[in-house]
């Protein structure tokens, strides 16, 4: 009789989640060269604009009263929506040009897709390594929250997986978008006309209320506001049942699409 | 071989068992065979209804110019491209049902390496063994064994970067064997390298093929598949046009010698149309030789110089596989 081979002496097909996580470990192995520079923008970007807006900027604002903003500080009242804003960011960073490099530049999804992983294993592997990523940085910027004095509730610690949710509502859609361009062009008309103003008009630092009537549909659309909305809504207190529910179920549809998404144009690209 | 073995057991087998049971075992050398594989791009036809079969210890090649359809075939069969038509059956199973469990028994060398060049060699033989679901100490153990291989110990922890382009193929062949492979499949193994890193590779894929790694490659150079192929097929505009040993489609496609003369560009058209009252079974015309295929290369060269002709240069050589694709295609492999 043949000796028995030992556990992992033989190649193995798994299933789509058990795959996924072989994709993963390659974002890990390639994280551990890099996540001390990684973190030093972590933390300093919070720091950055709670510091020049929310203390410098605020120090104006609330001189002219804050009724507009719920009776809060400024700083308090920007804190909560710059988390989700920074989980947005966190996630186009993660999911355009590490995916345009794997694809085009090095093609290291083109080995990847040489062994028993599918396209879509790569997809999910490349999801779990950006929420894992979301995670890190969501409960470094509570704890910068806290030093600031601005954790005005207990609530507000399940602003932590909603920025999560925040985040994965940006980075299924594009990571699923991210391997289909020939250059990396349209990343750029991504970061200067879908991110940048996202990131100034979707109620982060002023309540969309400002914003003329007809505009505010868009912001209403963008998964943004309602990721500033609820957080905003958690670091008051508890928040209204449904309006929460809205918001969440909004965010879960929109990374349900690219769930579905990320797998065809994956295998699109990979498998022509 | 192991067809003599079989119809030896039917005639010798005293009608113990029925004569049908034997017919019906599938040929269990028969790693890949293909029938009328086609591959199309929207209206482009890069692979033409092709029909080959891979057995078991044999190194295969598929000789052909860029374009060919080579690495279209050799995507096909590594499950990440799939066919617009025909069967192309791998190792008992269907390239696009059971893609995973294919590659998991296959390895790759592609054109472009795709290493990881971020990080460490030990890492990327690491990472890609995880691929496939293989622990690390069992990863641990080959890496050992297969940097030995490739002569690239010693830069086990250097990042792959800054490696020249022989020492990352190497590597790429390393990483190929990770999951011990029953089929080793290697797109255009020397094309970018220098002659020196070639010849290593070369030694290297020799060896596998010594100790009964099975091996299909593709590659334009004809030297690349005398050294290495026990049987091929040429291929052009995506079908194939001659298949056998390297031998076998010399003798056929070709004559014993051939006679290589280089005239002053001024003389050259005069001279190919003189050269064609010798008795060479078959004269080429290049831009820049005349070539003769004849059985014996020296008593043509006395003969063309009987003509009065005196060629700048002359050379007599054995024919190759580049006169067998210039014989069958009109074309030079290499153009």
């Amino acid at each position: 009789m043949a000796a028995v081979p030992a556990a992992g002496a033989r190649p193995s097909v798994a299933g789509p989640w058990g795959m996924a996580v072989r994709a993963l470990r390659w974002w890990l192995a390639k994280y551990r060269r890099t996540w001390r520079g990684s973190i030093y923008s972590v933390v300093l970007s919070p720091v950055l604009y709670l510091g020049a807006m929310g203390l410098g900027l605020g120090t104006l604002v609330d001189q002219h009263g804050t009724a507009s903003l719920g009776g809060i500080s400024y700083l308090a009242f920007l804190a909560p929506g710059l988390m989700a804003a920074a989980a947005m960011q966190t996630a186009v960073g993660e999911s355009m040009y590490p995916v345009y490099t794997a694809v085009k530049w090095q093609q290291t999804y083109q080995a990847a897709v040489a062994t028993p992983l599918r396209p879509g294993d790569l997809y999910r592997g490349h999801l779990m390594f950006t929420t894992l990523r979301l995670t890190m940085n969501m409960v470094i910027f509570l704890g910068i929250m806290a030093a600031f004095g601005v954790v005005r509730s207990p609530w507000m610690l399940a602003g932590v997986p909603v920025a999560i949710l925040t985040g994965l509502a940006f980075a299924a859609p594009l990571d699923a978008f991210a391997v289909t361009p020939r250059n990396d062009q349209p990343f750029n008309v991504v970061f200067r006309f879908g991110m940048i103003p996202l990131f100034l008009f979707s109620g982060t630092f002023f309540p969309i209320t400002q914003l003329p009537a007809w505009i505010r549909p868009v912001a209403y659309a963008t998964p943004l506001w309602h990721g500033v909305t609820l957080c905003r809504a958690l670091n008051s207190g508890a928040p209204d049942l449904i309006g929460a529910l809205g918001h969440v179920s909004y965010l879960v549809a929109v990374i349900a699409l690219g769930l579905a998404a990320g797998p065809l144009t994956y295998q699109r690209r990979l498998n022509v | 071989m192991r067809e003599v073995t079989l119809a030896w057991r039917v005639i010798g087998s005293d009608l113990t068992e029925p004569l049908g049971k034997v017919t019906r075992v599938p040929h269990p050398d028969v790693l890949i065979s293909a029938t009328g594989l086609a591959k199309r791009f929207g209206t482009f036809t890069a692979v033409d209804g092709i029909d080959f079969e891979l057995r078991r210890g044999e190194a295969f090649g598929f000789l052909g110019p860029n374009g060919a359809g080579k690495s279209s075939t050799m995507r096909m069969i590594g499950c990440v491209s799939p066919p617009s038509g025909g069967e192309l059956v791998i190792l008992g199973m269907n390239p696009v049902t059971d893609g995973p469990a294919i590659r998991a028994r296959l390895g790759v060398v592609p054109q472009d390496d795709t290493l990881d060049v971020e990080l460490t060699v030990r890492e990327n033989l690491l990472i890609y063994g995880r691929y496939f679901g293989l622990s690390r100490a069992v990863i641990a153990e080959r890496t050992a064994r297969l940097l030995e291989f490739v002569q690239l110990a010693e830069r086990a922890d250097d990042q792959v970067e800054p490696l020249s382009g022989g020492l990352k193929r190497r590597l790429t062949i390393a990483r190929s064997l990770i999951n011990e492979p029953d089929i080793l499949l290697l797109d255009e193994p020397t094309t970018g390298l220098d002659p020196q890193a070639r010849h290593v590779v070369w030694d290297r894929l020799f060896r596998l093929k010594q100790q009964g790694v099975t091996l299909i490659l593709t590659t334009h150079y004809m030297d690349e598949a005398e050294q290495l192929c026990d049987r091929l097929v040429v291929m052009d505009g995506g079908r194939i046009v001659a298949e056998g040993s390297p031998r076998e489609l010399i003798d056929t496609y070709s004559t014993r010698e051939v006679l290589e003369l280089r005239f002053a560009p001024a003389e050259h058209e005069q001279a190919a149309e003189l050269v064609a009252g010798t008795k060479a079974d078959r004269t080429e015309v290049l831009a820049d030789r005349i070539l003769l295929y004849v059985h014996d290369g020296d008593a043509a060269l006395d003969q063309v110089r009987r003509l009065g002709l005196e060629p700048l240069a002359s050379l007599v050589r054995r024919s190759s596989l580049e006169d067998v694709f210039l014989r069958l295609t009109g074309r030079r492999l290499e153009d």
